[in-house]
């Protein structure tokens, strides 16, 4: 601790300035620490990234002539995008997805049940949580089947349950279900969030509110939001970017019927394998892209003024 | 200062980047051309792959069930009388059609895939001009090699189309189809209507359809529409009408766009399901073909335009996907009719659309010549007749045909009575962008739209694909 470590002979360097040869070194190592990381962010995320941007400005194609000389075609393809009915009704739809199953349907589901989980006795809670994390874990393709099966027009249970039988929920209702699919999927990550937020609310404050008579929505309002503010951004943003770039939609109407469930991944896909226009949708990517990034700033932004 | 010099570091290395990029997409496709088409041809040691849109027990199983324990195990016998050990492996699929297509065209164009692999007709033209296959002659060389084959002189020119592109043959054609109508005789027992229909008009269709309508739990009329459906919208729906009401697709080097024919056809569709003669429903969902196929055995749909894939695969008693133990009894067909007699393409009473797929070569096969000589085994006369197993295929080879359809008279009906009447799709490059605008025309009347609003949708989809000035309206 007191000593300080000795002049090596035959190493003036070391003599000369202890603060720049440590710094010296420290960058050396650091580049040597750092490198995997880099060379992989490089490789899996700055490369694709710089190259959908470049994809997105060609008229590249997946067949065709210009799947082997492809040319630079500029802004043309957001230009097109601009004028692209079905991108603006894929936007519209994204914008939908969002409210309905993740600000608004995981958000409530998962404080309600956390909420309710608060005072329940420990297993009763881990149980609650186990089954609803279940929905969390599963592979979303095997969770995308039973809902198919679920809400199927001939077969399903839904129809059984409701009494509604031969109503095809898939063709005439394809975004509700969506919404539905997603808001029950995505629930347990928001309830897991909350019930740890809530563990920060002083038991004191909340017994002092129930005191002084304040009712549940006041207690909710004036003491536990004001807690959990910052939870509740974080949460929203982290569900709302997953949700927008989420490609489940696909895997139970596949867009359909006739472009109604076709939020912008799921047209990403559409247009670049079944289209095979590569270029055009390298440049909507990009634009889902420069979205989240709005969002993520927003959020951000709100996040801040609160600290 | 520091933030500004930290962008433009940012910028070059960006640009940088693009450069490079540039060069590579630039490169992708160029370099195989001249491969050596002689390579490994005297090779002992062969690995092949073949390619197919088929698996055992799932889609077109029999295909998949020949090509693994028939054709492979044949071949790799002859090869060793030869003294060539070669191992063939089967890269079977059982994917939409449109995957498939994407499946393929992915690998091809990272010069992977199987050795040899099948496509359908009209993806040929656009695998060609992206390289990523190349005429027989250029995969496999020595031209007169692959034009002497005598296995050309079996398949009738109009078959060949199916593998050609700009009159140069890219892979051997196998077999080919027809569409006709076909029904339930036993709801039509149930609704009055006779064992041995042939409606001679659009309206001969509907009147058994209102017949049909009064039997309890039916669907009268099932013509695929819509998006879902895919290409089956166009060939099982959409193009056999049209080419009833005189019309083909592209004629003179004009995409049809929104003509009268068009709109008599979309008046058609209305007609059907804004009358609840069809299941709208079933047009929109995701797995409507498959869905109608069941329901059709299950004796719940009347009448089906399909292609006589329907017969030979689908109620099949033994291996379809949809078995009717008693098709032979249970199902009829009839030609499809044009809108009114006489109205037809060519003036025809009755017409019909054929497709069909060939097999090629992967340019960048190791072993060209020896992929060339499973085509040919492929397509001998020998191994095609094996391939139908006892059952009746519209094979590529005329000198099969003859020996085989006889025995089964729903196919020997296609191939002497729907095939001199039918039509091909043009195998042009454009063709997937207008059919998938003929099919959001027809999803848009089922969906409710007017026949006029729909065909001037379609009219400006069509012009965005292939160009103002190659477009007809009226």
């Amino acid at each position: 601790m007191t000593t300080a470590p000795a002049p090596v002979p035959g190493r003036p360097a070391r003599v000369r300035g202890p603060a720049q040869d440590v710094a010296g070194l420290g960058v050396a190592r650091a580049v040597g620490f750092l490198a995997p990381a880099l060379l992989l962010i490089g490789a899996f995320l700055v490369f694709p990234a710089i190259w959908t941007i470049y994809i997105g400005i060609t008229n590249y194609r997946l067949t065709g002539v210009e799947a082997v000389s492809p040319s630079i075609v500029g802004l043309a393809n957001y230009t097109k995008a601009l004028n692209d009915a079905l991108f603006h009704n894929a936007l519209w739809l994204t914008v939908l997805f969002v409210l309905g199953s993740a600000i608004v349907g995981q958000n409530i589901l998962g404080f309600a049940l956390a909420w309710t989980m608060r005072r329940a006795r420990p297993a009763v809670r881990r149980t609650v949580e186990g089954l609803v994390l279940l929905a969390w874990i599963l592979p979303s393709t095997v969770v995308a089947y039973l809902w198919i099966a679920f809400f199927d027009r001939d077969t399903g249970t839904l129809n059984s349950i409701l009494g509604t039988q031969g109503t095809a929920w898939l063709i005439d209702y394809p975004m509700v279900c969506l919404i539905v699919f997603n808001t029950w999927r995505g629930t347990a990550f928001s309830m897991m969030l909350y019930s740890s937020a809530l563990q920060a609310v002083p038991p004191s404050q909340l017994e002092s509110a129930r005191m002084v008579g304040a009712s549940g929505w006041q207690t909710l309002r004036d003491v536990v939001f004001p807690h959990i503010r910052g939870h509740v951004l974080t949460n929203t943003l982290l569900i709302s970017l997953w949700t927008a770039n989420d490609f489940s939609p696909f895997l139970l109407t596949k867009g359909g019927p006739n472009h109604e469930s076709e939020t912008v991944p799921v047209y990403i896909y559409n247009v670049a394998l079944q289209g095979g226009e590569l270029g055009y949708s390298s440049a909507i990517s990009f634009l889902l892209l420069i979205a989240n990034l709005l969002v993520a700033l927003l959020y951000l932004r709100l996040l801040r003024r609160r600290s | 200062m520091r933030r500004i010099s930290r962008l433009s570091r940012l910028a070059v290395l960006g640009s940088a980047t693009v450069v490079l990029l540039t060069g590579c997409l630039g490169s992708s496709g160029d370099g195989s051309g001249d491969q050596d088409s002689n390579r490994n041809a005297d090779a002992k040691k062969v690995e092949l792959t073949i390619g197919s849109n088929s698996v055992k027990g799932g889609k077109s199983s029999a295909g998949a069930t020949f090509t693994e324990d028939v054709l492979i195990p044949k071949f790799v016998e002859a090869q060793k009388a030869k003294g060539v050990d070669v191992t063939v492996k089967f890269q079977g699929d059982g994917s939409d059609d449109e995957v498939y297509k994407q499946k393929l065209a992915l690998s091809l164009s990272n010069k992977a895939g199987p050795d040899l692999f099948s496509l359908d007709g009209i993806w040929v033209g656009e695998f060609a001009q992206a390289g990523y296959i190349k005429p027989l002659t250029d995969t496999v060389g020595d031209a007169a090699k692959v034009n002497d084959w005598d296995g050309w002189k079996q398949i009738p020119e109009s078959v060949q189309q199916l593998g050609s592109f700009d009159g140069k043959r890219y892979g051997v054609p196998g077999g080919t189809d027809g569409r006709v109508l076909f029904f339930n005789k036993k709801l039509f027992q149930r609704a009055g209507l006779p064992a041995d229909w042939q409606p001679k008009s659009w309206d001969e269709i509907i009147s058994a359809a209102q017949a049909l309508k009064k039997v309890p739990g039916v669907t009268p009329v099932q013509i695929n529409a819509g998006t879902a459906m895919g290409e089956a919208t166009a060939m099982q729906g959409v193009l056999p009408l049209l080419v009833g009401t005189g019309a083909t697709i592209n004629s003179d080097g004009k995409w049809l766009g929104n003509t009268p024919q068009l709109r008599q056809v979309l008046d058609f569709y209305k007609t059907i399901y804004g009358s609840g003669l069809g299941d709208p429903v079933l047009q929109r969902e995701a797995k409507g073909r498959d869905k109608s196929f069941a329901e059709f055995a299950a004796n719940k749909i009347g009448i089906l335009l399909e292609s006589d894939y329907f017969w030979r695969s689908v109620v099949e008693p033994k291996e379809g996907v949809a078995k009717m133990a008693d098709r032979d009894t249970a199902v009829g067909y009839a030609l499809i009719p044009a809108g009114k007699p006489g109205a037809g393409v060519k003036g025809q009473d009755f017409v019909s659309m054929s497709g069909g797929g060939a097999t090629a070569i992967n340019p960048n096969t190791k072993f060209p010549q020896q992929a060339w000589e499973l085509l040919q085994f492929m397509n001998s006369a020998e191994m095609v007749k094996a391939s139908l197993n006892g059952a009746a295929k519209i094979t590529q080879r005329t000198d099969v045909n003859t020996e085989v359809l006889a025995g089964d008279p729903m196919l020997n009906f296609v191939a002497t009575k729907v095939l001199p009447i039918t039509q091909f799709r043009p195998g042009l490059a454009e063709y997937p962008k207008i059919s998938a605008a003929l099919q959001q025309a027809t999803a848009d009347v089922v969906g409710g739209k007017s026949a006029d609003a729909a065909a001037k949708s379609y009219q400006a989809a069509v012009e965005a694909a292939a160009g103002k000035d190659k477009v007809t309206s009226s």
